[in-house]
């Protein structure tokens, strides 16, 4: 790991300032994608501004019709959560899916998002629920948040404070992890919602998270796993690896998809 | 150089750390703490898993820094020096529940923090679920897991948290 130096504001607002006065800051909050790639000099940002010391900033609440997740709230703190659990299930069930205990006692909602890995989970459900984004500047939906790989409409100086889900009628997520990296080899989180579907991929496609389409509209109509008979998701644009060919991605987005309606029906 | 402070197996400890220290460096090199260790030194492993404020976490992954004003326990701190053993590693040396016992720290660490968040009476299916984050190389784990679910119920009975 390459030098930097460390700060540790007690406020948004200072933490938002270091970013400004120090050109390739980077936010650490529980660390757990910042520090194995400052491990491996992947990155070496000269400046950490720590969030992980500002009040309140990990707060889960239920505010209006909307749950609200503060961004440095911790996976195990998600997937715990007795708001989180009553409200939306599939995003408790998701947070207990993402590495392993200790990785979910660090690692945080808010890193996960800013970092926006293309195998990541909460990828797939921010885009699926339809959540917006609020940072110190602004509020972001998802579809303008993500941008591809590891990018995200955050600019340098912005900071991600908390996640706002609206509520679903039904959501489910079903992940095909990779066995070693406990990343998802193909994620598919569905949510039906007031007025749509939303079928949400994540590990599969060469661009981050997406949706789909052929499936949202079948599923508008009848949200049935029958309905997804006969339709074939396209190789095109998927990743292939030594874990998987896009063919089998392409294959696994179908297998989940069902299974994950199929979930989301029996929660009833 | 950054100045923390923090409880390390009860005791307070103060030091001027490189903010790049990994808080499993610090243990070991600063404190000479190396029951903790270090192996696949990218998270998947938990060789290196340790207590943070009571929550297992792996210390290969964690700046010293961040456990500045935190309390940390590592596998000296089960136990006292010339005490019994704790119940989870008198459990593991009952059951054959290591080989090399390079991971055994790791696997003792999060045992006991499995007991805390589930409870005395567990399953091979929770235990087996639990230890997917620590890795070892000789067991084949049927003993790991053995031992787990006897130091478990050991603990009910036990002072020793």
């Amino acid at each position: 790991m390459y030098e930097f130096k460390y700060h540790r504001p007690g406020t948004v607002r200072q933490a938002a300032n270091l970013l400004v006065k120090n050109e390739d800051a980077k936010l650490i909050a529980g660390g757990h994608t910042l520090v194995p790639v400052m491990k491996q000099r992947l990155a070496s940002p000269p400046h950490l501004v720590d969030l992980s010391h500002i009040e309140g900033l990990d707060t889960i609440e239920m505010k209006g019709r909307s749950l609200v997740i503060g961004a440095t709230a911790k996976h195990a703190e998600v997937a715990n959560s007795a708001v989180v659990g009553e409200a939306i299930p599939a995003l408790a069930e998701l947070a207990g899916l993402i590495g392993d205990p200790a990785v979910r006692h660090r690692g945080t909602i808010g890193g996960s998002l800013a970092n926006n890995d293309p195998t990541a989970d909460y990828p797939a459900a921010v885009l699926a629920l339809g959540a917006t984004i609020v940072t110190n500047k602004r509020r972001l939906k998802a579809e303008e948040y993500f941008q591809g790989l590891f990018s995200t409409a955050l600019e340098a100086d912005e900071i991600i404070t908390k996640v706002m889900f609206p509520l679903p009628k039904k959501a489910a997520y079903i992940k095909f992890r990779n066995q070693a990296s406990r990343y998802a080899l193909v994620g598919v989180f569905v949510a039906k919602r007031p007025s749509d579907v939303r079928v949400a991929v994540t590990g599969a496609g060469s661009d981050g998270v997406f949706r789909v389409a052929a499936f949202e509209e079948a599923l508008k109509k009848r949200f049935s796993h029958k309905v997804l008979d006969g339709i074939a998701v396209s190789a095109e644009g998927l990743n292939s690896d030594l874990h998987g060919s896009a063919e089998y991605r392409a294959h696994l987005i179908g297998v989940l998809t069902r299974r994950a309606v199929e979930a989301a029906n029996a929660k009833d | 150089m950054a100045k923390i402070s923090m409880i390390v197996n009860g005791n307070p400890v103060n030091a001027n750390v490189d903010p790049r220290t990994l808080l499993v460096q610090f243990l070991r090199e600063n404190l000479r703490l190396t029951g903790t260790h270090v192996g696949c030194d990218t998270s998947q492993c938990g060789a290196c898993v340790v207590h943070l404020d009571g929550k297992a976490v792996k210390s290969c992954t964690t700046l010293a820094v961040m456990a500045d004003g935190h309390e940390v326990k590592t596998i000296e701190g089960l136990a006292a020096d010339g005490a019994p053993l704790h119940p989870m590693q008198e459990a593991f040396r009952e059951h054959h529940g290591l080989q090399c016992g390079f991971c055994t720290p790791g696997m003792i660490m999060t045992a006991v923090d499995l007991v805390h968040r589930k409870g005395h009476d567990l399953s091979d299916e929770v235990i087996r679920e639990e230890l997917e984050g620590n890795l070892c190389r000789c067991t084949g784990y049927q003993n790991i897991v053995a031992s787990i679910a006897a130091g478990a119920k050991a603990m009910a009975k036990s002072d020793l948290a």
